[in-house]
């Protein structure tokens, strides 16, 4: 059995958190030794009954109290620069990053490329890339933990959250739950599996996927019979029930019933099929059945797909 | 326990620091009944910044007068409790227990109003789980919640000031033996604090504009 | 601050305080009853009720703790299934917590000490602190209920929507064995409170009050201001759970972060309830072992107002990954920081306080120096968790176990340990044999490091907590936490001997077996009912112990020294 010492460190993030815990280690084995070395010698100089000289005992000094609150604490701030700096990157992704759905539910990860390729547990990706998560869960609070990109993100239900990371070493690594989410939350992980861009093409091609996302969102709109108020196109023309138009909706200003104005992003998308009467969009009725349970969070990552793909001309 | 009231206890050196102390550990004590709540305010103001047009929309949907109502009730009371107190002081006890009596008939109208409320929410809809008819399963519904939770346990609070004072006359009568106003004092700054909490809540849930 | 004497109390100097030794009857024979035990308002009784109280707890938080690491000597899951597996770490957090740490020092040693440290017969408020002591039984119950039940599954932190909509397990049951005992927190916070303001012989100003008290005082604030929110907090959960009302779910419009916010806003204040009496006890033991004045009085006593003040602050610290703004967590960040800058303090000045001592070292300045340098690595990896970066990888993982189990097991509970074994001569009028003590001490440390440090690699190498099942890759680092747990385990049992002994066959103690300053130990030992027979007068500062000069034994020979069977 060899001996796993540690993580690997599967791209750039991950090997500046080790110089990070690193160094900031050896600060604060520094700030400490003076404590455990000097009781030491305190124990043996000043033990009971040994002749030392005990004169001119103080009982306190404020330049020493100070001094040895402030100067460690400034040295300490000089990390939290550092590792603030570190993670608020880690909150914003490139705008190029390739976008992939993650749906956390009891105990299992799914994951839903935009070419339509689906994968449970298991999560492929190209390497040198830089890829954005956005995850929702289905039932309790998840966390998506990639410890070999030093990263983690709780994933909670009726909202999305993300991660994005770029990796820098092809390989197989774990992919584990790290918020408790009930019996099998210790089984419920998987594997990253980051390839070449060779590898990774030709597993997508391979994975089996007969339609894009957007194509799947597209049917189940037809299907569930979203055309019906929304229109064929979702144009929001010859429609029995008058509903706001789709297409060119993703990304715009949405005026709201209240006054307010919001934009149409994917909570907002989310919220409107699952709870629609939450926020009325201005000028129309609030009478959009929700389809909170009739949908999971897959299915409605399928709808958010084909919506995005409506540019202002039309549907796919 | 019962007997004189207000008794010099043996770790205290004198009458003066024992009373001191009593005062002092309920005012404790009430900071701790307005740390509770104050999770609840702290909900509904976290409420009212992210769903503000929603939450004054159901703000608007309360009874304002029936909530204005209980408001003026309960400062009343909180003024016939005042005045008691300043009566067992004076040794008026015949008086202390008609000002106590007029003070526990004003907390049940309270009562009575409030739930009368919740009865008219009932019919109209606005009871979550119970009556959501009217509700859209958003900031309204959440915004409901919190009414019930927080009104629900202002009037447990008031049911429990409501039997202290009523301890006060029965069944001991301790009022006439609390020379000191002691017992009576803590069960006024009790049921002072209660009033106060409605004096935030009645804003907070039915005026948000 | 002196009383005319007109106004003093006539029953402190009227009781029948008899005139030959013999007739001293110490508090433990006042009554051999049952209901003398059960109706008592002595606050060293209740002490000693609230004593095996706790034990028990412990015990049975201890029991979870033995199946849990027997179960993760392997990899598999073949000693509990997946649910039993997370009631018992569920069950083993909540009883360690709110049934054994949170009351811990407080509610014995405070209750035993506070009175007779400033120089008052009692606390406050006696019956409200039996009253408290009923409370924490009745939760104590409620506790063994939701066993009975078959447990809880939520893990002691009880986040929602698992626990309010979707665990099976018996979660109200155990939500309201924690409401219950938040009660029995807030009384004896307001008791320490008010004893402490009002309460004070005359003489004992807040600058001569010892350190225990200054640490017992800011926990009793935190007591006080936190408590009441996990009280709503809990009760919003047992609400949602009974009505189905939506606060924290998200398909009815709620914010399961909400209840994150309303949780860790206690439970981070919390942490700091069951550390500060901790470092007020270290500071009695060191000062003590060094028989020198504490440096820096002034830094410690306001150091641990500080930690009580900013501790209220950083709650957010536990929630970086949780969704929340990252803004926020950059704030939560910066404060947690500063909220380290007081316990340094205090670490740096028990360390000063040693130079030029006149050192012995016995078994309770072992339990100190454990604690010392167990809390040392504890709190500076709390600095680390600190760091945004750091807390992103290492948060849900074993570093964050190995962190507050360095906290709270290598600091509280060494220093309860170190509590009482340097009391045990008053509380019992009964000496113990101090090379045990000494051994148990060691075997203590060196117990819980093969136990929790393994725990900080395990982490960072990306073994989440609350893991039934593992990747085979981490069980030997498991194992040797494991092993480390059972040698913890004897460790924790060896104490019971030797000082169950003591009670039988120990030497008596004397008024002040260790030469200690302080005004309980101006009393015999055990104390009698009333503690003092007259009101103390307080003229010196607290630690003043004799400056000794240059080579000369600067204190007499103690009983203690002489002893040494």
């Amino acid at each position: 059995m060899n001996l796993y010492f540690w993580p690997p460190q599967a791209s750039l993030h991950a090997e500046h958190v080790d110089w990070l815990i690193g160094t900031f280690g050896l600060l604060v084995a520094l700030l400490a030794a003076p404590v455990f070395i000097l009781s030491a010698i305190y124990l043996v100089r000043f033990r009971y009954g040994r002749k030392a000289d005990r004169s001119q005992r103080e009982a306190g000094n404020v330049w020493l109290e100070t001094s040895w609150a402030v100067i460690p604490f400034l040295l300490v701030m000089g990390f939290y620069v550092w590792s603030t700096r570190i993670f608020l990157d880690q909150q914003s992704p490139p705008d190029n990053a390739l976008t992939i759905d993650v749906i956390a539910k009891q105990w299992m990860w799914k994951f839903q490329h935009a070419g339509g390729q689906r994968e449970i547990n298991e999560l492929h990706v190209p390497v040198g890339r830089a890829i954005r998560l956005t995850m929702t869960s289905q039932d309790v609070i998840h966390s998506l933990y990639l410890p070999a990109l030093r990263i983690k993100q709780d994933v909670l239900p009726g909202r999305y959250t993300q991660e994005w990371f770029t990796a820098t070493d092809t390989g197989t690594f774990p992919l584990r739950c790290a918020e408790y989410c009930g019996t099998d939350h210790s089984v419920m992980g998987g594997r990253l599996i980051v390839q070449t861009p060779a590898d990774f093409a030709r597993w997508q091609a391979q994975a089996g996927a007969d339609r894009s996302l957007a194509q799947r969102g597209h049917e189940l709109f037809d299907r569930l019979g979203c055309a019906g108020c929304h229109g064929g196109n979702a144009q929001g023309q010859d429609a029995a029930v008058r509903a706001p138009p789709l297409a060119g909706l993703y990304g715009k200003p949405v005026p709201l019933a209240d006054g307010s104005i919001v934009r149409a992003d994917d909570q907002y998308i989310h919220d409107a099929i699952m709870l629609p009467n939450k926020q009325v969009a201005a000028g129309y009725k609030p009478i959009m059945p929700p389809y909170g349970n009739v949908l999971d969070e897959e299915q409605v990552t399928q709808l958010e797909a084909y919506i995005r793909s409506l540019g202002a001309g039309g549907g796919t | 326990m019962m007997g004189e009231v207000g008794r010099l206890q043996p770790q205290f050196p004198t009458l003066a620091r024992q009373r001191e102390a009593d005062h002092f550990g309920m005012l404790i004590f009430l900071t701790t009944e307005v740390l509770i709540f104050g999770g609840l305010f702290a909900a509904l103001f976290v409420l009212r910044a992210e769903h503000g047009a929603e939450y004054v929309k159901s703000s608007k949907a309360m009874h304002l007068w029936l909530g204005g109502l209980n408001t003026a009730v309960l400062l009343t009371s909180s003024a016939v409790v005042a005045l008691m107190v300043e009566a067992v002081k004076a040794g008026g006890a015949r008086l202390a227990k008609w000002l106590l009596s007029g003070a526990i008939a004003l907390g049940l109208m309270f009562l009575a109003i409030k739930f009368t409320e919740y009865g008219l929410e009932y019919r109209d809809g606005l009871v979550p789980h119970l009556s959501p008819r009217n509700l859209h399963g958003g900031p309204d519904t959440l915004f409901m919640d919190l009414y019930f939770a927080a009104t629900g346990l202002h009037a447990l609070h008031v049911t429990a000031g409501l039997a202290l004072l009523a301890s006060l006359i029965w069944p001991f009568g301790a009022a006439p033996r609390d020379s000191s106003a002691v017992l009576a004092g803590n069960a006024a700054l009790y049921w002072h604090l209660v009033d106060v909490i409605w004096v935030f809540l009645y804003p907070t849930l039915y005026l948000a504009r | 601050m002196t009383e005319a004497k007109s106004q003093v109390n006539p029953r402190m100097s009227q009781e029948a305080i008899p005139d030959t030794a013999e007739e001293r009857v110490s508090y433990l024979a006042e009554g051999h009853t049952l209901k003398s035990w059960l109706t008592t308002t002595d606050h060293k009784r209740i002490a000693i009720l609230f004593l095996l109280s706790i034990t028990f707890f412990f015990f049975c938080g201890g029991i979870a703790a033995a199946l849990i690491r027997l179960d993760l000597l392997t990899p598999a899951p073949d000693l509990l299934s997946n649910d039993g597996y997370n009631r018992a770490f569920s069950l083993h957090g909540i009883i360690m917590v709110w049934f054994f740490l949170i009351p811990s020092i407080p509610t014995t040693f405070g209750n035993f000490l506070i009175p007779l440290m400033i120089g008052a017969r009692d606390l406050a408020f006696p019956r409200l602190n039996l009253a408290s002591w009923y409370i924490f039984v009745l939760g104590g119950l409620a506790t063994l209920a939701t066993v009975v039940l078959g447990g809880v599954d939520t893990g002691w932190t009880f986040y929602t929507p698992f626990s309010s909509t979707y665990s099976n397990g018996a979660v109200f049951m155990a939500l309201t064995a924690v409401f219950i005992s938040g009660f029995s927190s807030i009384l004896t916070g307001i008791n320490f409170i008010v004893t402490v303001h009002k309460l004070r012989c005359p003489g004992m100003t807040w600058g001569r009050l010892p350190l225990f008290v200054w640490a017992h005082f800011a926990t009793a604030i935190i007591f006080v201001l936190a408590t009441p929110v996990l009280t709503i907090a809990l009760v919003l959960v047992a609400l949602e759970r009974v009505f189905g009302i939506g606060i924290f779910d998200p398909r009815l419009g709620g914010d399961p972060l909400l209840f994150q916010h309303l949780f860790w806003f206690y439970s981070h204040p919390a942490v700091y309830i069951m550390i500060l009496p901790a470092m007020g006890v270290v500071s009695e033991l060191i000062t003590n072992a060094a028989h020198k004045q504490i440096f820096g009085y002034w830094f410690v006593a306001g150091s641990a107002i500080a930690i009580a003040v900013i501790g209220f602050m950083v709650w957010g610290h536990h929630m970086f990954v949780s969704g929340q703004s990252a803004y926020a967590s950059a704030i939560f960040s910066f404060l947690s920081i500063v909220v380290a800058v007081p316990s340094a303090i205090k670490v740096y000045n028990w360390t000063a306080t040693l130079h030029k001592g006149d050192i012995v070292i016995d078994g309770p300045l072992l339990y100190a120096l454990g604690f010392i340098g167990l809390f040392t690595v504890g709190g500076l990896t709390g600095l680390m968790l600190a760091m945004l970066a750091i807390d992103v990888h290492v948060t849900d993982t074993y570093f964050v176990v190995a962190h507050f189990h360095f906290i709270m097991v290598g600091g509280s509970v060494s220093a309860f340990f170190g509590a009482l074994h340097f009391w045990w001569p008053k509380v019992t009028g009964r000496l113990y044999n101090d090379v045990w003590a000494r051994l148990s001490a060691i075997l203590i440390f060196c117990g819980f490091v093969m136990t929790f440090a393994p725990q900080f690699l395990l982490g960072y190498e990306g073994m989440p907590r609350r893991y039934h099942v593992y990747p085979a890759v981490f069980q030997p680092l498991n194992v040797m936490s494991s092993v480390g747990a059972s040698i913890l385990a004897v460790a924790y049992l060896l104490p019971f001997t030797y000082l169950f002994w003591s009670l039988r066959y120990g030497k008596p103690a004397g008024p002040n077996p260790w030469g200690a300053t302080g005004l309980e130990w101006t009393t015999p030992s055990p104390p009698p009912k009333h503690n003092f027979e007259t009101v103390p007068i307080v003229d010196k500062q607290a630690y003043c112990y004799p400056v000794g000069g240059r080579g000369e034994q600067s204190r007499p020979r103690t009983q203690k020294a002489d002893d040494d069977g």
